[in-house]
C-alpha cells in the first residue's frame, strides 16, 4: 500500500502516477542515496539504519555479487574478487591507472576501458558500478514503495566524457533512468544554496575518499553558476589512511606483508584515521597471519605531522581556480565543506586558515552531495517548480574543430556554461569540394598535435561549388551531463553529418592540469606557429585562386607584361611558403594582391557584362 | 464535521513545514481519478482559497475546500512506518472500498 506524501501546492501527483525521484552520490569509497518527502530531503537507510554504503563489491562463487558492508568486510581475506575504489576505473585504460600493480586486481586490458578478472569471470567498471546502483535503487523502491521515475547521479566536476558516459551506462545497467548527471560539487551547492537560501560566491570543498574536488560557484537570486573548477583526481582520505598504514609497518618492522595482512593494516589504519577527528590519541592492535603481533599508540599530533603534506596538496588547486576565477581569498563569501575527509580536524583549520574565514559545515558532510541530488531530481520529475531555480555548470576545456594547416579553432571556449550549444561557420577551401573532414579536439594550445582529439567525422554530399561559396555550420551541444554531440550541415543544399563524441577512455585530470599548464606555458610559442600557419594558409589561398582565375581569364583580360608581373609576384610567394617567417610570406601575400588588383576589377566588369548579355533590353529598364 | 491529525502526523507536517521554509499548513483534499473512483490530495498550503474551511489540529492549520470535506468528515490523518517506507495514511469512516492502494477509494 503506497504512504502519501505532501506536495508542492497544485503539483499533486495523480494515484498510481507518483513521480518517485531520487539523487544518488556513487562515491568511490560510500555511496547514498536520497530523496525528496514532504518537501524535505533525506537520505534513505538500509534496514539496519545506515545511510553509508561502501562502494564495495565482492564476487561470490555462484556469480552473484555482494554489496556494501558485508563486502568491505571480507575484503581482506577475498582481495582479488572484493573491487573496492572501482570509480577510479570507470571510464578508463590501463594505461591511465599509474598504481595498477599496488591493487590486488587482476586487471585485464581491453580497449576503452579495463576489466577485473574476479571468481565470477571478467568484469567491467562499469559493471561493479551498476551492482553499487542496484543495491542502492533496491533500497530506494523500498522506502518508496514504487517504481522510481529517474535519478540524477552525481559525478566529481572533472569527470571526462568517457567517465560520464561510463556512469550513465553503469545506471541503465542497474535499471536506473538517469535524469540528469550532476557534479558533485555543485550539488552540495544546491543542497546548502536551497536550505539557507544563501547569496553570493562560494568555494566548495569536497575531499572524500578517493578524490579532492574544488569548485567556485556563484550564487545568486537562486541562480548557481560555476565559475571555476580545479581538483586532483588521487587525493583523498585513502591518502591518509596509507600513511598510517606505513607508520604502523614501519614502527612495527614488518616485512613481507599478505594482501590479506596489508588490507587488515589499511582498514586499522582508517579506523584509526577516524578515531584521531575525536580523540587526541588511538590504539591500534592486531594479529597478522604469520603471527606478528601490532600494538601501537597513535597521537593526533603524530597523525597530522605524517600528513601535513597531503593538506598542502589541496591548497594548490584550491589557489589555481580562485585565479581561474579572477578571485581573491576576500572574494570568496563562504566555504562549504564536503566529504568524510573533511571531518579531519587539520582538513578543517588548514581550510579556515587559507580562506581566513569558519567553514560552513551544518549539513553532514557525507550526505550534502547526496541531498543536493535529491533535491535537483525531485525538481527534474516535477515535482517542484523548476523556474525556482536554473542550474549552471562549466565544461573543464576549450572544444574546437581542426581548421587548414592544423589549427585548432576553438567553437566553446573553457569554463562556459551548460548546457551549451555554439555555432561556427566554415566554408570549402578548393573549387567543387564535396567533402569535408571534421576534427573535434579538446584542450587550450593552438595546434592540434598538442589538443587531444575527440572524434572526426566527414561531411559527404556537399554539392560542387567555387571554392568559399559553401555554407557549412558546424554545431557543438554540451548537454546538461557534459556529453558533447557536433553536427555539422551544408546550408545551401542541406546535407547533414552528426556524431555523439563517446571517446574510448577520456582524458585524466593529471592530463586536464597538464594540458591547462602547457598552454600557459606554450602561449607564446604557440601564437608564432599560429601565425605562421595562418600566414601558409592564407598565402596557399590566394595561389589557388589567383591561378584559377588566370586560368580562366588570364588570355583575355591581360597584357603580356601584366601577366609576367603577376607571374613574378606567384613564384615569390611560393618561395616564402616554404620558409618559416610569417612576416616574409605576408608581405609576399600582399603584394601578390596589389598586383592582381587591376585583373581583379577587369575581371568583375567583365562578368557583370556577360551576367547583362543574357537579360532582354525590357527586363533591364522595367 | 471535522478533520484531525494524529499525534505523529502532526509532528511531521511541522517538522516538514520548517525545513520547507513557508506555508501556512496543510491541504487535504479528493479529486476524482485513480482505480476506484476517487483519490486524496495532501499539499502545502501558501495561501488560503475564499471557499477553504479551516480545522486548527495539534497545533496544524488543515485546510480543505467543502466538497472534498463531504467524503472526507470524520477522516483521522496517520503518518506511519512500514519497513523502509514512511508516509501519510487517511483513516476514512465514509469509505465502502479502497483499491488496496491506500489511493484511491469509493464511498
Ligand atoms: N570521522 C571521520 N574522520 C576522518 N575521516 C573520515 C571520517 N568519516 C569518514 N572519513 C573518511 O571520509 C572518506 C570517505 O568520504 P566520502 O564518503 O565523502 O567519500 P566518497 O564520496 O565515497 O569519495 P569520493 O568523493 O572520492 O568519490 C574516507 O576516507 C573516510 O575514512
Ligand atoms: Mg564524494
Amino acid at each position: 500500500m503506497a504512504l502519501l506524501q505532501i506536495a508542492e501546492p497544485g503539483l499533486c501527483a495523480d494515484p498510481h502516477q507518483h513521480r518517485l525521484a531520487i539523487g544518488i552520490d556513487l562515491g568511490t569509497t560510500n555511496s547514498l542515496v536520497a530523496t525528496v518527502r514532504s518537501g524535505s530531503a533525506a537520505v534513505l537507510e538500509d534496514e539496519s539504519g545506515r545511510a553509508l554504503l561502501p562502494s564495495v563489491v565482492r564476487y561470490m562463487q555462484d556469480g552473484s555479487p555482494q554489496v556494501g558492508l558485508e563486502a568491505q568486510l571480507r575484503q581482506s581475506d577475498d582481495p582479488h574478487n572484493t573491487i573496492v575504489s572501482v570509480k577510479r576505473f570507470m571510464g578508463r585504460g590501463l594505461k591511465d591507472v599509474q598504481d595498477a600493480a599496488a591493487t590486488p586486481y587482476r586487471f585485464v586490458d581491453a580497449p576503452g576501458m579495463l576489466r577485473l578478472e574476479t571468481r565470477a569471470g571478467v568484469k567491467s567498471p562499469v559493471e561493479v558500478s551498476a551492482d553499487i546502483l542496484k543495491t542502492l535503487r533496491g533500497r530506494a523502491e523500498a522506502a518508496l514503495g514504487g517504481e522510481l521515475t529517474g535519478a540524477v547521479i552525481t559525478v566529481p566536476a572533472y569527470f571526462d566524457d568517457a567517465q560520464r558516459q561510463a556512469t550513465k551506462d553503469a545506471a541503465r545497467l542497474a535499471g536506473i533512468n538517469v535524469l540528469r548527471l550532476l557534479n558533485e560539487p555543485t550539488a552540495a551547492a544546491i543542497a546548502y544554496g536551497l536550505d539557507n537560501a544563501s547569496q553570493g560566491t562560494f568555494c566548495i570543498f569536497d575531499l572524500g575518499g578517493g578524490t579532492f574536488d574544488i569548485s567556485i560557484l556563484r550564487l545568486s537570486q537562486g541562480i548557481f553558476e560555476v565559475v571555476a573548477t580545479n581538483g586532483d583526481s588521487k587525493l583523498g582520505g585513502d591518502d591518509f589512511d596509507e600513511r598510517i598504514y606505513r607508520w604502523i609497518v614501519e614502527q612495527s618492522g614488518i616485512a613481507d606483508l599478505s594482501a590479506g595482512d596489508a588490507r587488515l593494516l589499511l582498514s586499522l589504519a582508517r579506523k584509526a584515521k577516524e578515531a584521531l577527528t575525536e580523540k587526541d590519541e588511538t590504539r591500534i592492535t592486531a594479529t597478522l597471519s604469520s603471527g606478528t603481533a601490532v600494538d601501537r599508540v597513535l597521537s593526533a599530533e603524530t597523525f597530522f605531522m605524517l600528513t601535513a603534506d597531503l593538506i598542502t596538496k589541496t591548497l594548490g588547486p584550491t589557489r589555481k581556480a580562485l585565479r581561474d576565477a579572477g578571485l581573491g581569498v576576500d572574494d570568496i563569501d563562504g566555504v562549504v565543506l564536503v566529504g568524510g575527509s573533511t571531518r579531519m580536524r587539520h582538513v578543517r583549520s588548514a581550510v579556515a586558515k587559507f580562506f581566513q574565514r569558519e567553514p560552513l559545515t551544518n549539513l553532514d558532510p557525507d550526505q550534502v552531495v547526496a541531498l543536493g541530488a535529491a533535491m535537483q531530481a525531485n525538481m527534474l520529475a516535477g515535482n517542484h517548480r523548476s523556474d525556482d531555480w536554473l542550474l549552471l555548470d562549466v565544461i573543464p576545456l576549450s572544444l574546437g574543430l581542426e581548421t587548414m594547416g592544423g589549427l585548432v579553432e576553438k567553437v566553446i571556449p573553457r569554463n562556459a556554461t551548460l548546457p551549451v550549444t555554439r555555432a561556427q561557420d566554415f566554408t570549402t577551401f578548393k573549387d567543387g569540394q564535396t567533402a569535408m573532414s571534421i576534427h573535434v579536439l579538446q584542450g587550450e594550445r593552438e595546434l592540434t598535435g598538442d589538443c587531444r582529439s575527440l572524434a572526426r567525422f566527414e561531411l559527404r554530399g556537399i554539392p560542387p561549388m567555387v571554392a568559399g561559396a559553401a555554407r557549412i555550420r558546424v554545431t557543438f551541444q554540451v548537454d546538461a551531463d557534459g556529453l558533447l554531440s557536433v553536427s555539422a550541415h551544408e546550408q545551401t543544399s542541406g546535407v547533414q553529418a552528426t556524431i555523439e563524441v563517446k571517446p574510448s577512455y577520456g582524458l585524466g585530470d593529471d592530463e586536464i592540469a597538464r594540458m591547462l599548464q602547457d598552454s600557459f606555458t606554450h602561449a607564446h610559442h604557440d601564437m608564432a606557429a599560429r601565425n605562421l600557419r595562418e600566414q601558409r594558409v592564407d598565402g596557399l589561398r590566394l595561389l589557388e585562386a589567383t591561378q584559377a582565375a588566370l586560368d580562366l581569364d588570364g588570355w583575355q583580360l591581360l597584357s603580356d607584361t601584366e601577366r609576367v608581373t603577376i607571374d613574378r609576384a606567384m613564384e615569390t610567394l611560393r618561395v616564402m611558403l616554404d620558409g618559416l617567417d610569417h612576416v616574409a610570406i605576408k608581405r609576399a601575400a600582399d603584394s601578390l594582391n596589389r598586383a592582381t588588383a587591376q585583373f581583379a576589377a577587369r575581371r568583375m566588369d567583365a562578368s557583370i557584362q556577360r551576367a547583362l548579355a543574357g537579360r532582354r533590353l525590357e527586363a533591364l529598364e522595367a | 464535521m471535522a478533520i484531525t491529525l494524529s499525534a505523529s502526523a502532526a509532528d511531521r507536517i511541522q517538522k516538514f513545514l520548517a525545513q520547507r521554509g513557508k506555508g501556512i499548513g496543510l491541504r487535504l483534499g479528493v479529486r476524482t481519478s485513480g482505480c476506484s473512483g476517487m483519490a486524496y490530495t495532501l499539499e502545502f498550503v501558501d495561501e488560503t482559497l475564499p471557499d477553504d474551511l479551516s480545522f486548527e489540529s495539534c497545533g496544524v492549520t488543515v485546510l480543505i475546500d467543502p466538497k472534498s470535506l463531504t467524503f472526507l468528515d470524520g477522516t483521522e490523518l496517520d503518518f506511519v512506518r512500514e519497513g523502509l517506507n514512511e508516509g501519510f495514511k487517511f483513516n476514512n469512516p465514509n469509505v465502502k472500498n479502497t483499491c488496496g492502494c491506500g489511493e484511491s477509494f469509493n464511498v
